[in-house]
C-alpha cells in the first residue's frame, strides 16, 4: 500500500504507523466512554484511519482506504479534518 | 444409497475391517461422508457458521445436550473459510485464569477426538517449543509454565543445551537474540484442519445435525419484543428457537444486521507453506524474538507465519512488507529454510477483540448468542469452543471453562489481556 501524504507526497505505508478507525470520537464526559474506547463499526469496504507519517514528516493523516481491496481512497491532514 | 433429508441413521464406522473391505473393492463403494441437507422450515436451534467451531457446536449440542433439530448454515463449503486458512497448531500453553482452563480442556477434546469422532483428525502431539531469548523472558516462561503445571497441561523449561538436542539445526550462534532456552509444551502439536471439519460434519450429521452449505445469512427474523426467532437467508427464512452466531472473521458484519456493534477489529494474517521435504522438523517452534513459528506438515510442506499485518482488512491478503518480515525472522533463528522454495501464501481474516481473548456469551438480543473474537486461537479452541458455545445455547448457563468470555467483560473490566494484538482500543 502507498499512501499519498499531502506534504511528502506518495510514500510506502511503512513509513506510517497504523492508529486505526477515525470515526470514534472522544467525549466529553462518562457517557458513551465505553462506546469510544472499545465498540467499532469495523467495516468490510470504505474506512477513515489514522495514521502517522513516523519516517516522514512526522503528520497526522485521515486516510481512507477500502478494507476489502485495500485501494487507498485519498489522505488528508487530521487537523484540517478537525477544522 | 442415497440419504433423504431426514436420515439419522448411523453411519458406516471406520475401521481396518472397513478399510480392507473398501480396498478389495477398489474404493468404489464408499458412502458420502455427510448428508448435504436442504433448509427445512424451522429448527430449535441455528448455527451460523460451518467452520470446525460451528459444526462442533452443532456435534455437542446433539451428543451431550440431545438436541438433535439443529442446523449448520454455511455461505459457502464447509472448511472454505478459516478452518481452511489456519496453520494447524494445537496448544495449551496459555497463562491467565480465564483461559489456560479453556485451552487445557480443549487440548482433553483434542486428545480423545479421533474415538469421539471415529475419524482420523490426524492430531499430532509433537511438541510444541517457544524459545527465550533474555533473562527477562525466561522468567516470564517459567511463571507461564508454571501456570500450565497448575492446570494440568504439562511444561518444561529447558535450557540452551536441551533445546539443542531437540532442535540442533536452530542458529544458536547469532548475536543478536542468541537462544538461551525454550518452554516445553511436550502435549502441542498439529492436527489435520479439514479433517476436523469433515469429521465433526460426519459425526453430527450422523445425529441428524442438517449441514447446509451454500445458504447465506443475510438478516435475524425478530418479534414484537425484538427477539431473535429466526434468520433470513439465500435460500429463505428458516426459523429458529435459538440463533447462534459463529462466524470469527465477520463477526462484526454479521452482529451489525442484529443492530450490535462488537469489541472487534478484522485484521488479516498471513501464513506461508514450503515444498514438501523430508522430515526436518521435530515439532511446532516458535521464534521468542521475532515474528515467526513453524511447523512441518506430514506432508512435508515446512507451514510457517508470523505477526497480523496490523491493519483492518477483509481482503485475505497481505502485504508484502509482513512477507519480508516473517521469512527474515525464520532465517534468524532457523537458516537452513532459505534454501526451501515457498509454494504459496494465503491471508486469513482474524477477530481481533479488544484484549485479545474470544467471546462466548449471550447478547443483549433475546435468542441470539455469539461465539467470536477468536483472534489467533480458533482453530486450538475448536473443540472446546464447540462445547462451550453448545454448553451456553443449549443450557443458557456459561460453562465453567469459559466463564471469563464474557461479552460485557469490556465494560466491567474484566478483561482476559493474555496478549492484545491488532485492535485499536481508545486507551490514551
Amino acid at each position: 500500500m502507498r499512501i499519498p501524504c499531502p506534504y511528502c507526497g506518495e510514500r510506502d505505508a511503512q513509513e506510517f504507523t497504523y492508529r486505526g478507525d477515525a470515526a470514534p470520537v472522544r467525549p466529553q464526559g462518562d457517557a458513551g466512554f465505553f462506546d469510544y474506547v472499545y465498540l467499532r463499526d469495523n467495516p468490510a469496504g470504505p474506512i477513515a484511519e489514522h495514521w502517522y507519517h513516523a519516517q516522514g514528516c512526522r503528520g497526522w493523516l485521515v486516510v481512507e482506504r477500502n478494507t476489502r481491496t485495500h485501494e487507498i481512497l485519498g489522505a488528508r491532514l487530521a487537523g484540517e479534518c478537525a477544522r | 444409497m442415497r440419504l433423504g433429508n431426514h436420515w439419522t441413521g448411523a453411519v458406516a464406522r471406520f475401521s481396518i475391517f472397513s478399510l480392507t473391505r473398501h480396498a478389495l473393492s477398489g474404493h468404489r463403494r464408499w458412502e458420502r461422508t455427510w448428508r448435504d441437507a436442504t433448509p427445512r422450515e424451522g429448527y430449535d436451534i441455528v448455527i451460523i457458521g460451518g467452520g470446525g467451531h460451528g459444526l462442533a457446536t452443532a456435534y455437542y449440542l446433539a451428543r451431550v445436550h440431545g438436541i438433535r433439530r439443529v442446523a449448520v448454515l454455511e455461505k459457502g463449503w464447509i472448511g472454505g473459510g478459516n478452518a481452511g486458512r489456519n496453520t494447524t497448531i494445537v496448544r495449551a500453553n496459555y497463562m491467565l485464569p480465564g483461559n489456560q482452563a479453556f485451552y487445557e480442556w480443549s487440548m482433553k477434546l483434542w486428545e480423545r477426538l479421533e474415538q469421539e469422532l471415529n475419524y482420523n483428525v490426524m492430531v499430532s502431539q509433537r511438541g510444541v517449543l517457544n524459545l527465550y531469548h533474555s533473562d527477562a523472558q525466561r522468567d516470564f516462561f517459567a511463571r507461564r509454565g508454571n501456570s500450565m503445571l497448575l492446570h494440568g497441561a504439562g511444561a518444561e523449561l529447558l535450557d540452551r543445551d536441551a533445546v539443542r538436542k531437540i532442535a540442533p539445526f536452530l542458529d544458536f550462534e547469532q548475536e543478536r537474540f542468541p537462544i538461551q532456552g525454550g518452554l516445553y509444551h511436550r502435549r502441542g502439536g498439529t492436527a489435520r484442519h479439514d479433517a476436523v471439519v469433515w469429521g465433526y460434519a460426519r459425526a453430527a450429521s450422523a445425529l441428524g445435525v442438517d449441514v447446509i452449505q451454500h445458504c447465506e445469512v443475510t438478516g435475524f427474523m425478530r418479534d414484537a419484543s425484538g427477539a431473535a426467532i429466526g434468520v433470513e437467508t439465500s435460500r429463505g427464512a428458516i426459523r429458529a428457537g435459538k440463533v447462534g452466531i459463529s462466524v470469527a472473521g465477520s463477526s462484526s458484519l454479521l452482529a451489525a444486521r442484529a443492530g450490535l456493534r462488537l469489541p472487534i477489529e478484522s485484521h488479516v494474517l498471513q501464513a506461508f507453506v514450503t515444498e514438501g521435504l523430508k522430515p526436518v522438523l521435530p515439532g511446532v517452534i516458535n521464534f521468542g524474538a521475532g515474528h515467526f513459528y513453524i511447523s512441518q506438515s506430514d506432508k512435508g510442506g515446512l507451514v510457517f507465519g508470523g505477526g497480523l499485518d496490523g491493519y483492518n482488512s477483509y481482503a485475505q491478503r497481505g502485504n508484502l512488507p509482513v512477507v519480508e518480515d516473517v521469512c527474515e525472522s525464520g532465517m534468524a533463528i532457523m537458516p537452513m529454510i532459505g534454501r526451501a522454495r515457498l509454494l504459496r501464501s494465503w491471508g486469513g481474516i482474524n477477530d481481533m477483540t479488544m484484549d485479545g481473548s474470544p467471546i462466548i456469551d449471550t447478547t443483549p438480543v433475546p435468542g441470539l448468542y455469539l461465539n467470536a473474537g477468536w483472534c489467533y486461537g480458533g482453530f486450538k479452541g475448536t473443540p472446546a469452543a464447540g462445547s462451550c458455545f453448545a454448553h451456553l445455547l443449549a443450557t443458557d448457563t456459561a460453562h465453567e471453562v469459559a466463564r471469563g468470555y464474557r461479552l460485557d467483560r469490556f465494560a466491567t473490566g474484566h478483561m482476559i489481556d493474555e496478549k492484545g494484538n491488532g485492535a485499536q482500543p481508545n486507551l490514551q
